[in-house]
C-alpha cells in the first residue's frame, strides 16, 4: 500500500497516556451527559476524519477492536493511519465495535450489532460525523440528563427506534471539526 | 512521579476499561464483564475501584479516597498514596476540592457536583449472587427483568423481623430497568445514589463495571406497605453534634460506655471547625 509517509505517522499523540486520559475524560462526560458539547482536538486524522473522530478512535481502539470505515471514510491513508497508530482492524459493519462516517454513508443502521439480551454491551459504538454540533434542536430526556438538554441530531425516527430497542442499541458519537457530542441508548429523544 | 506509566496500568488495557465504562454509562445499572488485571494489592482492598480510577484520572485531577467514609485508614491512605505516586495527581482530604473520589462503602455527606466523579469499590456487583449462586442464571434473569426472588427475600425478611433487616448494599433499581447492587454502602446512603456526579462502580475480582449517569433515577425496591427507609443510629455525633450524618459507633471501656461518630471524616472535621461541637467534643481553638 503506496502511503505517503507523514500522511500515516503523524498526527497522533503526542503524549499516550496523558492526551489518552484527557480525551477520555471528554469522552466520558459526554455520554454520562447526553447533549453536552466537549472539545476534542488532539488527533490530527487525514482527511476526511474530524479531529474529534480521530482523537476519539485513538483513545478507544486497538487491535481488540474492529472498526468500520464508512463511505468515503474508507480511504488508504486512513487505513495506514489507524493500523499505524492503533493497530485496529478494519472490518465489515456487522463485526464493527466502532464504525465512523457521516450520517447518511452509515445507513442502514441495522448493519450494526445491537448486543444481545444477556450482553447489551456487544454492541457497536457509531462516531457519526455531522456538518453542525449546536445545543438546540431535539429534546433529549433520561439518565444523564437533569431535566431537558437540546442536541442538533441528523435523525429523529432513527434514534427514537433505537431507544425502543433499549438495554439493546447503538451509542452514538457525534464528531464536528474539534467537538464531540454523544448520545446513548438510554436517551429518550423527542423534537424539540 | 515515578518510573511508572501514567497512573501505573499499560496503555491497552485502560483503553478496554474505558470501553467498559462507556458502556455502563450507555446502560446504566448493567454489569459489564471486563478483563480485570492484577493490581499489586490482594482482591478485595479495592482492585475493581483502582482499575476505574486508573482509567478515568487525568494530570489535572484532585484524587481522594474514603474508606468507610474515612480518610485516614490503611485502605484508603494506601490508595491514595498509590496514585500520588503512580499518577502524580494531587490529592486532597476534603469532598469539595476533590475532582474523583475512589470509596469503599460510603457517599460522601456533603452533595457532589456535576464535575465530579465517584468511584465504587464493589465486592459482589450483583444483587443476585446470594439468591442464586449460578451466573447463567442471574445473567438470564437480569436479561428477562425477572426480580420476583429479590421481592420474596424483601418479603421474608418482612415475615421473619417485621422489617426489613436488609441494612447495606440495600438493592436498587436503575432507570426502571436494571436491579442494581449498590456496593455495601449503608442503606442510609441509597437516597444519595440520585446525584449530580458520574458514578462508577468497578469490582475486580468478579470482572465486572457499572454505571449510574448523573441524575438518573435511582430507587430502593420495597413494597407500598412497608416503604424503604434511610436508617441510622438515632444520636447526633458526639464530636460535631451533626444529627443529619451516618454514625460509627466506638466502645470506649469495659464498663459499656460508647460513643457515636459520623463515618464521614470530612464532614465532622468541617463542621467542629465552623464551631459546631458534640457531646463528647471539644471547643477547637479559633
Amino acid at each position: 500500500m503506496a502511503v505517503p509517509a507523514q500522511a500515516a505517522f503523524g498526527g497522533g499523540f503526542a503524549d499516550p497516556a496523558i492526551e489518552a486520559a484527557r480525551a477520555f475524560r471528554a469522552a466520558m462526560n459526554v455520554m454520562a451527559k447526553p447533549g453536552e458539547i466537549r472539545t476534542l482536538d488532539t488527533a490530527v486524522p487525514p482527511a476526511p476524519l474530524s479531529a474529534a473522530a480521530g482523537t476519539l478512535l485513538l483513545t478507544l481502539c486497538d487491535p481488540e477492536t474492529g472498526v468500520y470505515l464508512a463511505g468515503p471514510c474508507d480511504t488508504a491513508e486512513l487505513r495506514g493511519w489507524l493500523a499505524f497508530h492503533t493497530g485496529a482492524p478494519v472490518v465489515a459493519a456487522a463485526e464493527a465495535d466502532f464504525a465512523v462516517g457521516t450520517w447518511d454513508d452509515l445507513q442502514p443502521l441495522d448493519q450494526f450489532r445491537i448486543g444481545e439480551a444477556e450482553y447489551p454491551d456487544r454492541s457497536a459504538t457509531l462516531i457519526v460525523e455531522v456538518a453542525a454540533l449546536q445545543p438546540e434542536g431535539a429534546a433529549l430526556r433520561g439518565p444523564g440528563i437533569k431535566d431537558v438538554a437540546h442536541l442538533s441530531l441528523p435523525d429523529l425516527t432513527a434514534f427514537q427506534g433505537n431507544a425502543m430497542l433499549y438495554p439493546l442499541g447503538l451509542d452514538f458519537f457525534f464528531t464536528c471539526g474539534g467537538q464531540v457530542a454523544a448520545l446513548p441508548r438510554s436517551t429518550q429523544v423527542a423534537e424539540g | 512521579m515515578s518510573d511508572y506509566n501514567f497512573a501505573y496500568l499499560d496503555e491497552q488495557t485502560k483503553r478496554m476499561i474505558r470501553r467498559a465504562i462507556l458502556k455502563g454509562l450507555a446502560v446504566p445499572g448493567y454489569q459489564v464483564p471486563f478483563a480485570s488485571r492484577e493490581m499489586p494489592m490482594p482482591y478485595g482492598w479495592g482492585t475493581g475501584g483502582v482499575q476505574v480510577s486508573a482509567a478515568a484520572l487525568t494530570p489535572e485531577d484532585t484524587f481522594k479516597v474514603i474508606d468507610q467514609g474515612s480518610d485516614d485508614t490503611t485502605n484508603a491512605v494506601s490508595i491514595r498514596k498509590f496514585f500520588e505516586k503512580t499518577a502524580g495527581v494531587a490529592v486532597t482530604e476534603e469532598t469539595e476540592k476533590a475532582t474523583v473520589i475512589q470509596t469503599r462503602h460510603r457517599i460522601p455527606e456533603a452533595a457532589l457536583t456535576e464535575d465530579q466523579i465517584l468511584v465504587y469499590q464493589v465486592p459482589i456487583p450483583e444483587p443476585l449472587r446470594f439468591l442464586e449462586p449460578r451466573e447463567t442464571e442471574t445473567r438470564k434473569m437480569h436479561s428477562l427483568e425477572e426480580y420476583g426472588l429479590m421481592h420474596v427475600k424483601l418479603y421474608e425478611d418482612i415475615s421473619q423481623h417485621g422489617a426489613i433487616a436488609t441494612s447495606y448494599a440495600y438493592p436498587v433499581k436503575v432507570a426502571d430497568r436494571y436491579v442494581m447492587d449498590p456496593s455495601p454502602i449503608p442503606k442510609f446512603d441509597n437516597p444519595k445514589l440520585e446525584m449530580a456526579a458520574i458514578q462508577l462502580f468497578g469490582a475486580g475480582r468478579e470482572q465486572r463495571i457499572y454505571a449510574v449517569p448523573p441524575y438518573t433515577p435511582v430507587v430502593s425496591l420495597d413494597f407500598e406497605d412497608y416503604p424503604f427507609e434511610a436508617t441510622k443510629a438515632d444520636h447526633p455525633c458526639d464530636l460535631c453534634g451533626a444529627e443529619d450524618s451516618y454514625l460509627d459507633e466506638v466502645i470506649l471501656d469495659d464498663a459499656g460506655n460508647r460513643m457515636f461518630v459520623c463515618s464521614d471524616s470530612d464532614y465532622c472535621r468541617c463542621r467542629r471547625e465552623a464551631g459546631h461541637v458534640g457531646r463528647l467534643g471539644v471547643e477547637t481553638a479559633a
